[in-house]
């Protein structure tokens, strides 16, 4: 059960709630040690369990809350978050000042943020950003082409650094201005 | 600096075709190039740029930075009881099955 902290989190993410994801991480193992006969040795285990994770929340959580949609993002252009810390740090103290404003970022902030995206969106930049899941394994993962998975998290990322973005301005850790 | 190795390539105007990416495409592929999912040759065109441009090198180090802060806000603790609770199913699954409880 090594991988139950990183299951348990991403179902937290793709639930928003931590009943359901208790509830997910549960069907989650019992469908994987149902079907363990089926799982080849020397595959990946810890993406054969979160290909089963995705599944059954598709098929059985999502229908509660669909919002919002892909097509409700608006497009954010690119190193939107940059443009408005990094690009405000003198030079002089180069990355670690803007190292510092993204380290204020508190853990609720990002996971809210996260949790905000288009659940396509936000299931790939989980499984890429958070898991480090190569293209090819969100692919299988997911049950998409390497090239949808690419355009989702291009997108996905450019809306969390918006929704970031929104936080950190309403903190004052984010410049209203562009630099 | 013992790893300038690619001098002839990163140099002026020389070889700027496959040799040396320029910012917009470093920016454009900034996520691939962290993804570890570009090809040997993009990869190095790339390399080839960081070693010559401040602004580019900022750019990637912030969203290098970006994403570690990303995957480190977004752990949660495991309930005891969940692990407990998925222990007592699985026991039973194996007592239903007929064979596999452990003693």
């Amino acid at each position: 059960m090594e991988h139950m902290p990183s299951l348990y989190s991403a179902a937290m993410r793709m639930t928003r709630n931590p009943s359901d994801a208790e509830d997910l991480v549960q069907e989650t193992y019992l469908k994987a040690y149902r079907a363990y006969g089926g799982f080849q040795e020397g595959t990946n285990l810890k993406a054969w369990l979160y290909k089963i994770l995705t599944n059954t929340f598709i098929n059985s959580y999502r229908a509660r809350k669909r919002r919002p949609e892909e097509s409700d993002v608006e497009d954010v252009e690119d190193l939107y978050l940059y443009h408005r810390i990094g690009g405000n740090a003198p030079s002089s103290l180069g990355r670690s000042a803007e190292d510092e404003a993204l380290d204020r970022f508190t853990d609720d902030e990002v996971k809210e943020a996260i949790e905000s995206l288009p659940e396509s969106f936000r299931m790939a930049v989980l499984l890429a950003d958070v898991e480090g899941f190569s293209y090819k394994e969100i692919a299988e993962i997911m049950d998409v082409p390497i090239g949808t998975v690419m355009s989702r998290l291009h997108r996905g990322r450019r809306s969390l650094q918006k929704a970031l973005g929104e936080y950190g301005l309403e903190r004052g850790l984010v410049d209203v201005h562009p630099g | 600096m013992s790893d300038e190795v690619l001098d002839s390539a990163g140099t002026d105007d020389a070889g700027d075709e496959l040799g040396e990416a320029d910012c917009e495409e470093t920016v454009h592929r900034l996520y691939n190039y962290l993804d570890g999912e570009l090809t040997e040759e993009r990869r190095l065109a790339i390399q080839a740029h960081l070693d010559d441009c401040g602004p580019c090198v900022d750019v990637m180090g912030f969203e290098a930075e970006l994403r570690r802060v990303i995957a480190d806000r977004c752990k949660d603790r495991v309930p005891e009881q969940l692990k407990e609770r998925i222990s007592q199913a699985i026991h039973h699954e194996q007592v239903a099955a007929g064979g596999g409880a452990p003693d």
